[in-house]
C-alpha cells in the first residue's frame, strides 16, 4: 500500500538518488524459491513496500502446485489447470531470475547462482520447500521414482502425470499401494486426501480395485472425518495399516513393485505411490541452516534462521510445530517474515502481536470437503496454537457442510494462486 | 531545489518512518479464501469496503455460534476482540 507519507519520501529519495551511497540505496530483498512461500513473500513485499527492490530466484519457468494435484489423480482436474507462470510476478515489479541458488554466504550477504552469477542482498527470504530423502527407504532413489512415483514434489508435473497414467493403465481389481512417511512431512492431510481422490477414480472406473495404505504412523490429520467418509463413499475399498500393525515401509523393489515393511512383509501391488521421508530443501542444508533432523529452526516472530542472521526461512523448510507444513501457512507467515526482515534492516522492530493462520481443506469425494483450521502465535519457545479455536469440521451426517466445504476449498485455491501468480 | 543537508536529514529519517504496512497483517489472512484484497471469490463473500460494525457483528456472532457457518466459528474463536476490531477497521477502509 502506498501512503502519502511513503510517496513523499520516495520523491525525496529520487531527488537524492545520484548522491546516495549503498547504505541509502533501495533495500535489496532477495527471495529464493518461487512457490507458496516465496511467491507470496514477493507479492507482499511489492504491494507493501514500493521502495524495496525485490528479486526472486526460481529455476522453473512454470510452477505446478502440489495442492489440487490429488484432483489430477482423480481425473477431475488437468495438470495445466494447476500450472502457473511468472509473468504477473514480473509485471508487479519483481525481478525474476530463473536459476538455481547454489550457495549462500551469510557473512558477505551474497547468493551464488548455478549460472555463475552472485547476487548481494540486505535481507534474504528463503522458501525452497523440501527435499526427498532418497535412500531413507532402501531401494527408493530417483531412478525408482520413475517406476514408483512419489508425486510429492511436483517439479514439472511429470510425477503426478506418471501416477495418473499408471492408475489409468491398471486393470480393474488391481491393488494401489501407498507408502506414507512418519512426521514431520509436507501437508499432513495430503496422503489421506490422495487416498480419497484415487478411491473416487477407482470407484467410477475400476470398482473391484483396492487401496492399501501403508503408514509409518498410528494416527493422522482429520482421521475420524477421513475414515467416516471412506466408509460412506468407498466401503471395503481402502485398507489403512498403521505403523503399530506393521504399516511402515522400509524397503522397495521398484521393478517388481514390492513394498516391504519393517517386519519383512512384502506387498506386491499393481501401482505404488511412495511418499518418502523428507527434509528441508538442499540449499538450506548446504548453507548450514538445518538442525540434525534436517529442518531449519527459526525465530517465531521474525522467521530468522537461528543458525544465521539475515536469512528468514519460511514454508516447509522450517520446523514450526504445531503449525503444519502447508501452502496456507507458507503464505500467511511470508508476510510477517517480510515485514520483520525489512523492519530489522531499517533498524526498527518487527511487527508485534503476530498471528499465523491456516486452513487445510481436503477433497474426499465429489462435493465432499473437510477442513482443519489453526490460528497460531509466537510463544516463549516456538509456536503456540490459540486455545479454544480452530480444529476440524464437525463429524456426522452433514451433507450441506461437506458440499459447501468442497466449494470453499476451490475458492481457497483460486484466492491463493491469484495472490501468488495473478495480475 | 533542497539543500544537500536537508536531503541528508530526510535520508537519515527514512528508516524510522518507512517501517512498512501500517495495517494489521492478520487482516491479510482473510484474503486466503475471500479473494485477493478480500474482494470476494466466487461464492465467498467480499469483505473489503463493508461497514466495520457489520464485520465485527458477524465475527462476534460466528464466535458464539449464533450465526451458522462451516468454518468461520472455528476461525472467529482464534482472535481477541481487539484483533477483530482492528481487522474489521482495516477491511472497512479498503477500496
Ligand atoms: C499432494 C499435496 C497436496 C497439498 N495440498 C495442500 C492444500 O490443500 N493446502 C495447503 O495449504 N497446502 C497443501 N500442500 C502443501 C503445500 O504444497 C506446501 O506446504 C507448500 O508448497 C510449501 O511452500 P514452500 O514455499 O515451502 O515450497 P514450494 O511451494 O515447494 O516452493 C519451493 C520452490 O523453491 C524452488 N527452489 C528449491 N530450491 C531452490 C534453489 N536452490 N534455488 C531457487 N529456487 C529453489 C522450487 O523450485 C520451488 O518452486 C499439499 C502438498 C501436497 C504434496
Amino acid at each position: 500500500m502506498i501512503t502519502r507519507r511513503t510517496l513523499g519520501l520516495g520523491a525525496a529519495a529520487l531527488i537524492a538518488a545520484p548522491a546516495i551511497s549503498r547504505a541509502q540505496a533501495p533495500l535489496r530483498l532477495l527471495v529464493i524459491g518461487g512457490g507458496f512461500g516465496g511467491a507470496s513473500a514477493a507479492r507482499f513485499a511489492r504491494d507493501s513496500y514500493p521502495d524495496v527492490q525485490v528479486t526472486l530466484i526460481e529455476p522453473r519457468t512454470r510452477f505446478v502446485t502440489c495442492p489440487y494435484g490429488n484432483l489430477v489423480l482423480a481425473g477431475t482436474k488437468q495438470l495445466d489447470a494447476i500450472t502457473f507462470g511468472y509473468d504477473a510476478v514480473r509485471a508487479r515489479g519483481v525481478t525474476v531470475i530463473h536459476d538455481l541458488a547454489s550457495g549462500i554466504d551469510p557473512v558477505a550477504k551474497s547468493v551464488r547462482l548455478a549460472g555463475g552469477q552472485a547476487l548481494g542482498y540486505d535481507r534474504l527470504i528463503l522458501s525452497p520447500g523440501i527435499a526427498l530423502r532418497w535412500g531413507a527407504i532402501e531401494g527408493y532413489d530417483e531412478a525408482a521414482a520413475g517406476l514408483l512415483p512419489h508425486a510429492w514434489v511436483p517439479g514439472d508435473g511429470g510425477q503426478t502425470a506418471l501416477l495418473r497414467r499408471q492408475l489409468e493403465a491398471m486393470e480393474d481389481g488391481g491393488v494401489v499401494g501407498i507408502a506414507i512417511p512418519p512426521n514431520p512431512f509436507r501437508c499432513p492431510p495430503g496422503p489421506y486426501e490422495r487416498i480419497s481422490m484415487i478411491a473416487s477414480y477407482l470407484k467410477k472406473a475400476k470398482p473391484r480395485s483396492k487401496i492399501l495404505a501403508l503408514d509409518a504412523k498410528e494416527a493422522f490429520s482429520k482421521q475420524g472425518l477421513f475414515q467416516d467418509a471412506w466408509n460412506a463413499l468407498y466401503p471395503g475399498m481402502i485398507e489403512w495399516v498403521p505403523g503399530n500393525r506393521d504399516g511402515k515401509i522400509v524397503k522397495v523393489d521398484a521393478r517388481e513393485r514390492v513394498l516391504e515393511t519393517e517386519f519383512g512383509e512384502k506387498h506386491r501391488v499393481a501401482v505404488a505411490n511412495v511418499i518418502p521421508p523428507q527434509s528441508a530443501a538442499r540449499i538450506a542444508i548446504d548453507a548450514g541452516l538445518a538442525n540434525a533432523s534436517g529442518w531449519v529452526e527459526v525465530d517465531p516472530v521474525t522467521f530468522e534462521a537461528k543458525a544465521a542472521p539475515g536469512i528468514h526461512v519460511i514454508g516447509d523448510a522450517n520446523t514450526a510445530p504445531p503449525m503444519p507444513k502447508s501452502g496456507f501457512i507458507a503464505n500467511s507467515t511470508s508476510r510477517q517474515a517480510v515485514a520483520s526482515a525489512i523492519a530489522l534492516a531499517r533498524g526498527a522492530a518487527p511487527p508485534a502481536d503476530a498471528s499465523y493462520f491456516n486452513t487445510c481443506y481436503s477433497h474426499v469425494g465429489d462435493e465432499y470437503g473437510i477442513s482443519v483450521v489453526g490460528i497460531f502465535r509466537p510463544g516463549p519457545a516456538g509456536f503456540v496454537e490459540t486455545p479454544n479455536s480452530g480444529g476440524v469440521s464437525p463429524r456426522g451426517n452433514l451433507p450441506d457442510q461437506r458440499r459447501l466445504e468442497a466449494i470453499y476449498a476451490d475458492a481457497w485455491y483460486k484466492s491463493i494462486t491469484d495472490y501468488m501468480f495473478g495480475a | 531545489m533542497l539543500p544537500a543537508v536537508v536531503i541528508a536529514a530526510l535520508m537519515v529519517s527514512l528508516p524510522a518512518l518507512a517501517q512498512g504496512p501500517d495495517r494489521p497483517l492478520a487482516a491479510l489472512s482473510c484474503g486466503g479464501c475471500h479473494g485477493v484484497g478480500s474482494a470476494g471469490q466466487g461464492p465467498i463473500a467480499p469483505l473489503a469496503g463493508r461497514p466495520k460494525a457489520e464485520l465485527v457483528a458477524a465475527m462476534t456472532a460466528f464466535r458464539r455460534d449464533e450465526r451458522p457457518g462451516t468454518i468461520m466459528g472455528r476461525i472467529a474463536r482464534g482472535y481477541t476482540d481487539a484483533e477483530i476490531d482492528a481487522i474489521a477497521a482495516d477491511l472497512a477502509a479498503r477500496r
